[in-house]
Protein backbone atom coordinates (compact mmCIF):
# COMPACT_ATOMS: atom_id res chain seq x y z
CA UNK A 1 0.00 0.00 0.00
CA UNK A 2 2.46 2.32 -0.46
CA UNK A 3 2.42 3.62 -3.56
CA UNK A 4 -0.76 5.64 -2.07
CA UNK A 5 1.29 7.44 0.54
CA UNK A 6 1.15 10.77 -2.56
CA UNK A 7 -2.69 9.67 -2.93
CA UNK A 8 -5.86 11.37 -1.89
CA UNK A 9 -9.02 9.26 -0.82
CA UNK A 10 -12.31 11.26 -0.63
CA UNK A 11 -15.39 10.81 1.31
CA UNK A 12 -18.63 12.66 0.71
CA UNK A 13 -20.77 12.22 3.13
CA UNK A 14 -19.59 11.59 6.95
CA UNK A 15 -22.55 9.26 8.32
CA UNK A 16 -22.34 5.81 9.42
CA UNK A 17 -20.82 4.36 5.10
CA UNK A 18 -18.27 7.47 5.17
CA UNK A 19 -17.05 7.10 8.46
CA UNK A 20 -16.85 3.33 8.64
CA UNK A 21 -15.16 3.61 5.03
CA UNK A 22 -12.51 6.59 6.36
CA UNK A 23 -11.28 4.03 9.22
CA UNK A 24 -11.83 1.05 7.15
CA UNK A 25 -9.35 2.27 4.73
CA UNK A 26 -6.55 2.75 6.77
CA UNK A 27 -7.33 -0.69 8.59
CA UNK A 28 -6.58 -1.44 5.03
CA UNK A 29 -3.53 0.08 4.74
CA UNK A 30 -4.18 3.32 2.72
CA UNK A 31 -1.34 5.67 3.32
CA UNK A 32 -2.28 8.70 1.88
CA UNK A 33 -5.02 11.98 2.90
CA UNK A 34 -8.60 10.75 3.39
CA UNK A 35 -10.60 13.85 4.26
CA UNK A 36 -14.58 13.10 4.83
CA UNK A 37 -16.52 15.67 3.65
CA UNK A 38 -20.27 16.67 5.21
CA UNK A 39 -22.90 19.57 5.34
CA UNK A 40 -23.95 18.41 8.74
CA UNK A 41 -22.05 20.58 11.16
CA UNK A 42 -21.92 18.19 14.12
CA UNK A 43 -19.37 15.43 15.14
CA UNK A 44 -20.23 12.68 13.29
CA UNK A 45 -23.02 10.81 15.52
CA UNK A 46 -25.13 7.63 15.46
CA UNK A 47 -28.41 8.16 13.53
CA UNK A 48 -30.49 5.78 15.23
CA UNK A 49 -31.25 6.80 18.55
CA UNK A 50 -32.13 10.20 17.00
CA UNK A 51 -36.07 9.03 17.13
CA UNK A 52 -34.99 6.51 20.06
CA UNK A 53 -33.07 7.75 23.44
CA UNK A 54 -32.61 10.86 22.60
CA UNK A 55 -36.10 11.79 21.79
CA UNK A 56 -37.49 10.55 25.11
CA UNK A 57 -34.10 12.02 27.09
CA UNK A 58 -31.86 9.02 27.80
CA UNK A 59 -29.03 10.08 25.48
CA UNK A 60 -27.24 12.94 24.39
CA UNK A 61 -25.63 13.13 20.49
CA UNK A 62 -22.56 14.14 22.39
CA UNK A 63 -23.14 10.54 23.91
CA UNK A 64 -23.37 8.96 20.63
CA UNK A 65 -20.36 9.49 17.97
CA UNK A 66 -19.78 7.00 15.66
CA UNK A 67 -16.42 8.14 17.19
CA UNK A 68 -14.22 10.80 19.62
CA UNK A 69 -12.59 13.94 17.53
CA UNK A 70 -9.00 12.67 19.12
CA UNK A 71 -10.04 8.81 16.73
CA UNK A 72 -10.22 11.34 13.44
CA UNK A 73 -6.95 13.20 14.73
CA UNK A 74 -4.89 9.46 15.69
CA UNK A 75 -6.02 8.49 11.94
CA UNK A 76 -4.77 11.41 9.93
CA UNK A 77 -8.32 11.57 9.07
CA UNK A 78 -9.91 14.67 7.67
CA UNK A 79 -13.14 15.82 8.96
CA UNK A 80 -14.69 19.11 7.03
CA UNK A 81 -17.84 19.03 8.71
CA UNK A 82 -20.56 21.84 7.47
CA UNK A 83 -19.18 22.19 3.66
CA UNK A 84 -21.50 21.10 0.92
CA UNK A 85 -20.42 20.13 -2.38
CA UNK A 86 -21.48 21.50 -5.75
CA UNK A 87 -19.89 19.00 -8.22
CA UNK A 88 -17.47 16.56 -9.49
CA UNK A 89 -15.48 16.68 -12.56
CA UNK A 90 -14.81 13.37 -13.79
CA UNK A 91 -12.02 14.54 -15.85
CA UNK A 92 -9.82 16.12 -13.61
CA UNK A 93 -10.78 14.08 -10.95
CA UNK A 94 -12.27 16.85 -8.65
CA UNK A 95 -14.56 17.56 -6.28
CA UNK A 96 -15.81 21.16 -5.81
CA UNK A 97 -16.92 22.76 -2.86
CA UNK A 98 -20.01 25.61 -2.82
CA UNK A 99 -17.30 27.56 -1.34
CA UNK A 100 -15.31 27.68 -4.50
CA UNK A 101 -12.60 25.10 -3.46
CA UNK A 102 -12.22 21.83 -4.73
CA UNK A 103 -10.03 18.70 -3.88
CA UNK A 104 -8.28 16.60 -6.20
CA UNK A 105 -8.77 12.98 -5.79
CA UNK A 106 -7.42 9.36 -7.12
CA UNK A 107 -10.37 7.48 -5.22
CA UNK A 108 -13.99 8.96 -4.29
CA UNK A 109 -16.30 7.07 -2.55
CA UNK A 110 -20.09 8.65 -2.15
CA UNK A 111 -21.93 8.42 0.51
CA UNK A 112 -24.07 10.48 0.42
CA UNK A 113 -27.21 8.95 2.19
CA UNK A 114 -31.34 10.08 1.51
CA UNK A 115 -33.12 12.87 3.11
CA UNK A 116 -36.83 12.97 4.42
CA UNK A 117 -39.36 12.74 1.65
CA UNK A 118 -41.86 16.02 1.92
CA UNK A 119 -44.83 15.06 0.59
CA UNK A 120 -46.99 17.66 -1.65
CA UNK A 121 -49.02 18.44 1.33
CA UNK A 122 -50.91 21.49 1.61
CA UNK A 123 -49.57 23.64 3.96
CA UNK A 124 -46.61 21.38 5.35
CA UNK A 125 -43.42 23.89 4.63
CA UNK A 126 -45.64 26.65 5.62
CA UNK A 127 -45.97 26.45 9.43
CA UNK A 128 -43.24 26.05 12.82
CA UNK A 129 -43.78 23.09 14.48
CA UNK A 130 -43.61 20.53 11.75
CA UNK A 131 -40.56 18.82 11.60
CA UNK A 132 -39.03 15.39 9.66
CA UNK A 133 -36.56 13.28 11.11
CA UNK A 134 -32.88 12.65 9.82
CA UNK A 135 -30.36 14.68 11.75
CA UNK A 136 -29.33 15.54 15.30
CA UNK A 137 -30.68 19.28 14.11
CA UNK A 138 -33.67 17.60 13.50
CA UNK A 139 -34.12 15.51 16.53
CA UNK A 140 -33.33 18.95 19.06
CA UNK A 141 -35.73 20.51 17.62
CA UNK A 142 -38.88 18.29 18.01
CA UNK A 143 -37.53 17.57 21.29
CA UNK A 144 -37.49 21.24 22.82
CA UNK A 145 -40.73 22.22 20.45
CA UNK A 146 -42.50 19.14 22.74
CA UNK A 147 -41.10 20.50 25.83
CA UNK A 148 -41.84 23.89 25.30
CA UNK A 149 -45.65 22.65 23.82
CA UNK A 150 -48.31 23.60 26.14
CA UNK A 151 -50.44 20.44 24.60
CA UNK A 152 -47.98 17.89 23.59
CA UNK A 153 -49.68 16.63 21.04
CA UNK A 154 -48.21 15.17 18.77
CA UNK A 155 -49.16 13.96 15.23
CA UNK A 156 -46.78 11.91 13.31
CA UNK A 157 -47.31 11.27 9.79
CA UNK A 158 -46.20 7.68 8.55
CA UNK A 159 -46.35 4.76 10.61
CA UNK A 160 -42.75 3.56 9.43
CA UNK A 161 -40.53 2.76 12.06
CA UNK A 162 -39.02 6.01 12.41
CA UNK A 163 -42.60 7.59 13.24
CA UNK A 164 -43.19 4.41 15.48
CA UNK A 165 -39.92 4.84 17.55
CA UNK A 166 -40.69 8.42 17.62
CA UNK A 167 -44.19 8.56 18.46
CA UNK A 168 -43.02 5.76 21.31
CA UNK A 169 -40.46 8.13 22.30
CA UNK A 170 -42.42 10.91 22.93
CA UNK A 171 -45.77 9.27 24.41
CA UNK A 172 -43.27 7.98 26.86
CA UNK A 173 -42.54 11.41 28.11
CA UNK A 174 -46.58 11.68 28.20
CA UNK A 175 -47.33 13.06 24.95
CA UNK A 176 -50.53 12.29 22.96
CA UNK A 177 -49.57 10.79 19.86
CA UNK A 178 -51.40 10.29 17.18
CA UNK A 179 -49.42 8.36 14.08
CA UNK A 180 -51.63 8.96 11.08
CA UNK A 181 -51.29 6.12 8.11
CA UNK A 182 -52.26 6.49 4.35
CA UNK A 183 -52.38 2.47 4.34
CA UNK A 184 -54.17 0.18 5.75
CA UNK A 185 -51.99 -0.81 8.33
CA UNK A 186 -48.49 0.23 10.09
CA UNK A 187 -44.86 -0.73 8.63
CA UNK A 188 -47.27 -2.18 5.16
CA UNK A 189 -44.09 -1.47 3.09
CA UNK A 190 -41.63 -3.23 5.34
CA UNK A 191 -42.90 -6.20 7.36
CA UNK A 192 -45.74 -8.67 7.54
CA UNK A 193 -49.55 -8.32 8.23
CA UNK A 194 -49.01 -9.80 11.73
CA UNK A 195 -46.11 -7.86 12.68
CA UNK A 196 -47.91 -4.71 11.89
CA UNK A 197 -50.93 -6.11 14.40
CA UNK A 198 -48.38 -6.42 17.04
CA UNK A 199 -46.89 -3.10 16.51
CA UNK A 200 -50.45 -1.49 16.26
CA UNK A 201 -51.65 -3.16 19.35
CA UNK A 202 -48.40 -2.41 21.65
CA UNK A 203 -48.76 1.05 20.64
CA UNK A 204 -52.25 1.67 21.27
CA UNK A 205 -51.88 -0.30 24.94
CA UNK A 206 -49.66 2.44 25.63
CA UNK A 207 -52.13 5.13 24.66
CA UNK A 208 -51.20 6.15 21.20
CA UNK A 209 -53.76 6.52 18.63
CA UNK A 210 -53.11 4.31 15.34
CA UNK A 211 -55.27 5.87 12.66
CA UNK A 212 -54.86 3.99 9.56
CA UNK A 213 -56.56 4.48 5.68
CA UNK A 214 -55.87 8.46 6.92
CA UNK A 215 -54.55 10.72 3.84
CA UNK A 216 -53.53 13.51 4.98
CA UNK A 217 -54.62 16.11 2.75
CA UNK A 218 -53.39 19.06 4.49
CA UNK A 219 -51.76 20.91 7.21
CA UNK A 220 -53.03 24.21 8.58
CA UNK A 221 -53.17 26.65 12.14
CA UNK A 222 -55.56 28.36 14.26
CA UNK A 223 -55.65 30.32 17.89
CA UNK A 224 -55.43 26.32 18.88
CA UNK A 225 -52.59 25.31 17.32
CA UNK A 226 -51.47 23.17 14.10
CA UNK A 227 -54.23 20.67 12.49
CA UNK A 228 -54.13 17.88 10.27
CA UNK A 229 -56.97 17.25 7.45
CA UNK A 230 -57.42 14.02 5.79
CA UNK A 231 -58.94 13.51 2.99
CA UNK A 232 -61.70 11.20 4.57
CA UNK A 233 -62.91 15.04 6.61
CA UNK A 234 -60.91 13.62 9.91
CA UNK A 235 -59.11 16.29 12.00
CA UNK A 236 -56.28 16.12 14.21
CA UNK A 237 -54.85 18.74 16.66
CA UNK A 238 -51.74 18.99 17.43
CA UNK A 239 -48.96 21.41 18.57
CA UNK A 240 -46.15 19.92 16.49
CA UNK A 241 -45.89 17.15 13.89
CA UNK A 242 -43.83 14.84 12.41
CA UNK A 243 -43.30 14.06 9.19
CA UNK A 244 -41.95 10.49 8.32
CA UNK A 245 -43.22 9.16 5.00
CA UNK A 246 -40.04 7.77 3.49
CA UNK A 247 -36.86 9.17 1.99
CA UNK A 248 -35.20 10.88 -1.39
CA UNK A 249 -32.29 9.39 -2.18
CA UNK A 250 -29.27 11.95 -2.46
CA UNK A 251 -27.86 10.96 -5.96
CA UNK A 252 -27.97 14.26 -7.48
CA UNK A 253 -24.27 14.96 -7.18
CA UNK A 254 -23.49 11.19 -9.35
CA UNK A 255 -26.47 12.02 -11.51
CA UNK A 256 -24.88 14.97 -12.24
CA UNK A 257 -21.54 13.83 -12.59
CA UNK A 258 -23.21 11.54 -15.27
CA UNK A 259 -22.77 8.22 -12.93
CA UNK A 260 -25.58 5.51 -13.31
CA UNK A 261 -28.78 6.10 -10.93
CA UNK A 262 -31.52 4.03 -10.69
CA UNK A 263 -33.54 4.80 -7.65
CA UNK A 264 -30.34 5.64 -5.88
CA UNK A 265 -26.60 5.34 -7.29
CA UNK A 266 -25.99 1.91 -9.06
CA UNK A 267 -23.41 -0.02 -7.90
CA UNK A 268 -21.79 -3.34 -8.63
CA UNK A 269 -20.78 -5.89 -6.08
CA UNK A 270 -17.42 -4.12 -5.05
CA UNK A 271 -18.82 -0.90 -5.07
CA UNK A 272 -18.02 0.54 -7.56
CA UNK A 273 -20.25 3.04 -9.53
CA UNK A 274 -20.45 3.37 -13.30
CA UNK A 275 -16.95 4.99 -12.99
CA UNK A 276 -14.92 2.33 -11.47
CA UNK A 277 -12.63 5.42 -9.99
CA UNK A 278 -15.69 6.17 -7.95
CA UNK A 279 -17.94 3.85 -5.14
CA UNK A 280 -20.94 4.79 -3.38
CA UNK A 281 -21.80 3.02 -0.22
CA UNK A 282 -24.49 3.02 2.19
CA UNK A 283 -28.65 4.30 1.75
CA UNK A 284 -27.79 5.92 -1.37
CA UNK A 285 -26.42 2.61 -3.75
CA UNK A 286 -28.60 0.33 -5.43
CA UNK A 287 -27.06 -3.04 -6.11
CA UNK A 288 -27.67 -6.47 -7.05
CA UNK A 289 -27.64 -8.31 -4.24
CA UNK A 290 -26.26 -12.28 -4.59
CA UNK A 291 -27.91 -13.81 -2.09
CA UNK A 292 -31.14 -11.98 -3.12
CA UNK A 293 -30.42 -12.26 -7.32
CA UNK A 294 -31.94 -8.89 -7.00
CA UNK A 295 -31.47 -5.49 -7.13
CA UNK A 296 -31.96 -3.53 -4.02
CA UNK A 297 -31.71 -0.27 -1.80
CA UNK A 298 -31.67 -0.99 1.63
CA UNK A 299 -31.77 1.95 4.79
CA UNK A 300 -29.43 0.46 7.04
CA UNK A 301 -26.59 0.68 9.90
CA UNK A 302 -25.61 -2.97 8.82
CA UNK A 303 -25.71 -2.18 4.91
CA UNK A 304 -23.93 1.43 5.46
CA UNK A 305 -20.82 -0.44 7.59
CA UNK A 306 -20.45 -3.37 5.64
CA UNK A 307 -20.76 -1.77 2.50
CA UNK A 308 -18.15 0.91 3.47
CA UNK A 309 -16.02 -1.90 4.47
CA UNK A 310 -16.14 -3.59 0.82
CA UNK A 311 -15.52 -0.71 -0.33
CA UNK A 312 -12.55 0.43 1.43
CA UNK A 313 -11.05 -3.75 1.12
CA UNK A 314 -11.32 -3.16 -3.09
CA UNK A 315 -10.13 0.69 -3.11
CA UNK A 316 -6.97 -0.97 -0.82
CA UNK A 317 -6.60 -3.79 -3.73
CA UNK A 318 -8.48 -6.45 -1.80
CA UNK A 319 -10.92 -7.86 -4.11
CA UNK A 320 -13.93 -8.22 -1.86
CA UNK A 321 -17.50 -8.77 -2.55
CA UNK A 322 -20.45 -7.48 -1.05
CA UNK A 323 -22.74 -10.29 0.20
CA UNK A 324 -24.02 -9.46 4.24
CA UNK A 325 -27.07 -10.92 5.40
CA UNK A 326 -29.29 -7.59 6.36
CA UNK A 327 -30.24 -6.81 9.56
CA UNK A 328 -32.10 -4.33 11.66
CA UNK A 329 -33.21 -3.56 14.83
CA UNK A 330 -36.09 -1.05 16.59
CA UNK A 331 -36.74 -0.16 20.40
CA UNK A 332 -40.20 0.81 20.39
CA UNK A 333 -41.23 1.14 24.03
CA UNK A 334 -39.68 -1.32 26.39
CA UNK A 335 -39.87 -3.75 23.38
CA UNK A 336 -36.84 -4.74 21.35
CA UNK A 337 -37.36 -5.94 17.76
CA UNK A 338 -34.64 -7.58 15.90
CA UNK A 339 -34.41 -8.72 12.32
CA UNK A 340 -32.14 -10.50 10.34
CA UNK A 341 -32.47 -11.73 6.61
CA UNK A 342 -35.36 -10.04 4.39
CA UNK A 343 -38.85 -11.78 4.71
CA UNK A 344 -40.00 -10.59 0.60
CA UNK A 345 -41.83 -13.27 -1.00
CA UNK A 346 -42.01 -15.36 2.29
CA UNK A 347 -45.23 -18.05 1.74
CA UNK A 348 -45.46 -19.31 5.34
CA UNK A 349 -44.68 -17.65 8.18
CA UNK A 350 -44.52 -19.31 11.85
CA UNK A 351 -45.08 -17.30 15.03
CA UNK A 352 -43.52 -19.09 18.06
CA UNK A 353 -44.52 -17.60 21.40
CA UNK A 354 -42.40 -18.17 24.67
CA UNK A 355 -44.37 -18.96 27.40
CA UNK A 356 -41.75 -17.17 30.22
CA UNK A 357 -42.43 -14.03 32.18
CA UNK A 358 -42.27 -11.82 29.49
CA UNK A 359 -45.44 -11.70 27.52
CA UNK A 360 -44.10 -10.04 24.43
CA UNK A 361 -41.26 -12.43 23.73
CA UNK A 362 -41.93 -13.86 20.07
CA UNK A 363 -40.51 -14.43 17.19
CA UNK A 364 -41.89 -14.59 13.44
CA UNK A 365 -40.09 -16.89 11.25
CA UNK A 366 -40.14 -16.36 7.34
CA UNK A 367 -39.78 -18.87 4.77
CA UNK A 368 -40.41 -19.96 0.76
CA UNK A 369 -41.15 -23.50 1.17
CA UNK A 370 -39.22 -25.02 3.68
CA UNK A 371 -36.18 -22.14 2.82
CA UNK A 372 -35.56 -19.98 6.01
CA UNK A 373 -35.83 -15.91 4.50
CA UNK A 374 -36.23 -13.86 7.83
CA UNK A 375 -36.49 -13.82 11.50
CA UNK A 376 -38.51 -10.94 13.52
CA UNK A 377 -37.76 -11.36 16.95
CA UNK A 378 -39.39 -9.38 20.07
CA UNK A 379 -37.30 -8.85 23.03
CA UNK A 380 -35.62 -12.28 21.98
CA UNK A 381 -31.90 -11.70 21.25
CA UNK A 382 -31.77 -15.88 21.07
CA UNK A 383 -34.22 -16.19 17.93
CA UNK A 384 -32.15 -13.17 16.51
CA UNK A 385 -28.93 -14.79 16.97
CA UNK A 386 -30.21 -18.21 16.37
CA UNK A 387 -31.95 -17.27 12.95
CA UNK A 388 -28.60 -15.35 11.69
CA UNK A 389 -26.36 -18.40 12.41
CA UNK A 390 -29.17 -20.30 10.74
CA UNK A 391 -29.42 -17.96 7.75
CA UNK A 392 -25.64 -17.94 7.53
CA UNK A 393 -24.86 -21.97 7.52
CA UNK A 394 -27.72 -22.03 5.10
CA UNK A 395 -29.78 -24.33 7.49
CA UNK A 396 -33.53 -24.98 7.51
CA UNK A 397 -35.37 -25.23 10.56
CA UNK A 398 -38.40 -27.34 11.46
CA UNK A 399 -41.81 -25.28 11.05
CA UNK A 400 -43.40 -27.25 13.66
CA UNK A 401 -40.62 -27.65 16.24
CA UNK A 402 -39.83 -24.07 16.28
CA UNK A 403 -43.78 -23.49 16.98
CA UNK A 404 -43.70 -25.69 19.97
CA UNK A 405 -42.26 -23.46 22.42
CA UNK A 406 -42.41 -26.08 24.83
CA UNK A 407 -38.93 -27.41 23.15
CA UNK A 408 -35.64 -25.36 23.75
CA UNK A 409 -35.19 -22.99 20.79
CA UNK A 410 -31.68 -24.59 19.23
CA UNK A 411 -29.96 -26.15 16.60
CA UNK A 412 -30.34 -29.38 18.40
CA UNK A 413 -34.35 -29.34 18.58
CA UNK A 414 -35.45 -27.26 15.75
CA UNK A 415 -33.31 -28.33 12.66
CA UNK A 416 -34.00 -32.20 13.66
CA UNK B 1 -8.70 5.77 35.43
CA UNK B 2 -8.69 1.98 34.60
CA UNK B 3 -6.12 0.50 32.24
CA UNK B 4 -7.07 -2.08 29.67
CA UNK B 5 -5.32 -4.32 27.49
CA UNK B 6 -6.59 -5.71 24.17
CA UNK B 7 -5.18 -8.07 22.33
CA UNK B 8 -5.90 -8.25 19.09
CA UNK B 9 -6.70 -11.01 16.18
CA UNK B 10 -3.57 -10.70 15.25
CA UNK B 11 -2.11 -10.81 18.48
CA UNK B 12 -1.26 -7.28 19.20
CA UNK B 13 -1.50 -5.93 22.86
CA UNK B 14 -2.85 -2.32 22.73
CA UNK B 15 -3.35 -0.75 26.05
CA UNK B 16 -5.73 2.18 26.63
CA UNK B 17 -6.80 3.75 29.35
CA UNK B 18 -10.47 5.61 30.56
CA UNK B 19 -12.60 6.63 32.96
CA UNK B 20 -16.12 6.68 32.27
CA UNK B 21 -18.32 5.01 28.54
CA UNK B 22 -17.94 1.56 28.18
CA UNK B 23 -15.46 -0.52 27.00
CA UNK B 24 -16.49 -0.79 23.65
CA UNK B 25 -16.40 3.20 23.23
CA UNK B 26 -12.92 2.69 24.27
CA UNK B 27 -11.42 0.46 21.88
CA UNK B 28 -14.29 1.91 18.95
CA UNK B 29 -12.57 5.28 20.07
CA UNK B 30 -9.20 3.72 19.26
CA UNK B 31 -9.46 1.78 16.25
CA UNK B 32 -9.20 -1.54 18.01
CA UNK B 33 -9.41 -4.15 14.77
CA UNK B 34 -12.32 -6.51 15.42
CA UNK B 35 -14.62 -4.37 17.63
CA UNK B 36 -16.94 -2.26 15.30
CA UNK B 37 -19.54 -0.96 17.90
CA UNK B 38 -22.05 -1.06 14.81
CA UNK B 39 -25.45 -0.28 16.94
CA UNK B 40 -23.76 1.89 18.95
CA UNK B 41 -23.95 -0.39 22.17
CA UNK B 42 -27.56 -0.96 22.35
CA UNK B 43 -26.84 -4.83 22.72
CA UNK B 44 -28.20 -5.49 18.93
CA UNK B 45 -25.13 -6.72 17.23
CA UNK B 46 -22.86 -8.43 18.56
CA UNK B 47 -19.95 -6.62 16.99
CA UNK B 48 -17.78 -5.76 20.07
CA UNK B 49 -17.69 -9.18 21.65
CA UNK B 50 -14.11 -10.23 23.47
CA UNK B 51 -12.80 -12.71 25.88
CA UNK B 52 -12.12 -11.78 29.52
CA UNK B 53 -8.97 -13.28 30.68
CA UNK B 54 -10.24 -16.02 32.94
CA UNK B 55 -8.19 -14.66 36.05
CA UNK B 56 -10.11 -11.00 35.57
CA UNK B 57 -13.57 -12.87 35.29
CA UNK B 58 -14.44 -11.11 38.33
CA UNK B 59 -14.12 -7.59 37.77
CA UNK B 60 -16.16 -7.63 34.58
CA UNK B 61 -18.58 -10.03 36.10
CA UNK B 62 -21.19 -12.31 33.70
CA UNK B 63 -23.28 -11.46 31.02
CA UNK B 64 -26.79 -10.21 31.43
CA UNK B 65 -29.72 -12.53 30.20
CA UNK B 66 -29.95 -10.30 26.90
CA UNK B 67 -26.26 -10.35 26.45
CA UNK B 68 -25.82 -13.76 26.65
CA UNK B 69 -28.62 -14.77 24.42
CA UNK B 70 -26.62 -12.65 21.81
CA UNK B 71 -23.91 -14.82 22.44
CA UNK B 72 -24.27 -18.36 22.74
CA UNK B 73 -24.90 -19.02 19.01
CA UNK B 74 -22.10 -16.74 18.19
CA UNK B 75 -19.37 -18.52 16.53
CA UNK B 76 -16.27 -17.52 18.53
CA UNK B 77 -18.32 -17.63 21.99
CA UNK B 78 -16.42 -19.17 25.10
CA UNK B 79 -17.12 -19.42 28.64
CA UNK B 80 -15.54 -16.16 29.04
CA UNK B 81 -17.38 -14.53 26.14
CA UNK B 82 -18.60 -10.57 26.92
CA UNK B 83 -20.05 -8.17 24.99
CA UNK B 84 -18.10 -4.99 25.70
CA UNK B 85 -20.72 -2.55 24.99
CA UNK B 86 -22.55 -3.68 27.83
CA UNK B 87 -19.45 -3.24 30.29
CA UNK B 88 -19.17 0.24 31.66
CA UNK B 89 -15.59 1.31 32.66
CA UNK B 90 -14.95 1.93 36.56
CA UNK B 91 -11.97 1.75 38.52
CA UNK B 92 -12.43 -2.39 39.24
CA UNK B 93 -11.29 -2.96 35.49
CA UNK B 94 -7.94 -1.70 36.11
CA UNK B 95 -5.29 -3.93 34.71
CA UNK B 96 -7.82 -6.75 32.65
CA UNK B 97 -7.04 -8.30 29.88
CA UNK B 98 -9.28 -8.77 27.10
CA UNK B 99 -9.04 -10.92 23.22
CA UNK B 100 -10.97 -9.49 20.72
CA UNK B 101 -13.02 -12.23 19.51
CA UNK B 102 -13.37 -11.56 15.32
Amino acid sequence: MEKTANQTCLIIGASHAGVNAAFALRRQGWKGRIALFDRDPELPYHRPPLSKGFLSGDTSVEESLLKGLNSYEAEKIELHTGRSISGIIRDEKLVKLSDGTSHHYDALILATGARPLIPPIAGVREHENIFALRTATDARSIRNAFVDSAGKRVVVIGGGYIGLEAAASLRKLGGEVTVLEREDRVLARVTSPEMSAYFTDLHQTQGVVIATNRNVAAVGKNDDGLKVNCADGSQYPADLIIVGVGVSVNSELAENAGLRTANGILVDGKMRTSDPGIYAIGDCTTFHHPRYEREMRLESVQNAVDQAKVAAANICGTPTEYSSIPWFWSDQFDVKLQMCGLSTGYDQLVIRQETGDDPHQRSYWYFAGNQLLAVDAINHARAYMLGMKLLKDGKNPNPERLRDATLELHPRTILA
Amino acid sequence: MAKITFITQAGDSLELEADSGSVMELAVNNSVPGIDGDCGGVCSCATCHVHVAPEDWKKTGAPGDMEKDMLEFDDNVSEFSRLSCQIPVTEALDGITLKVAN
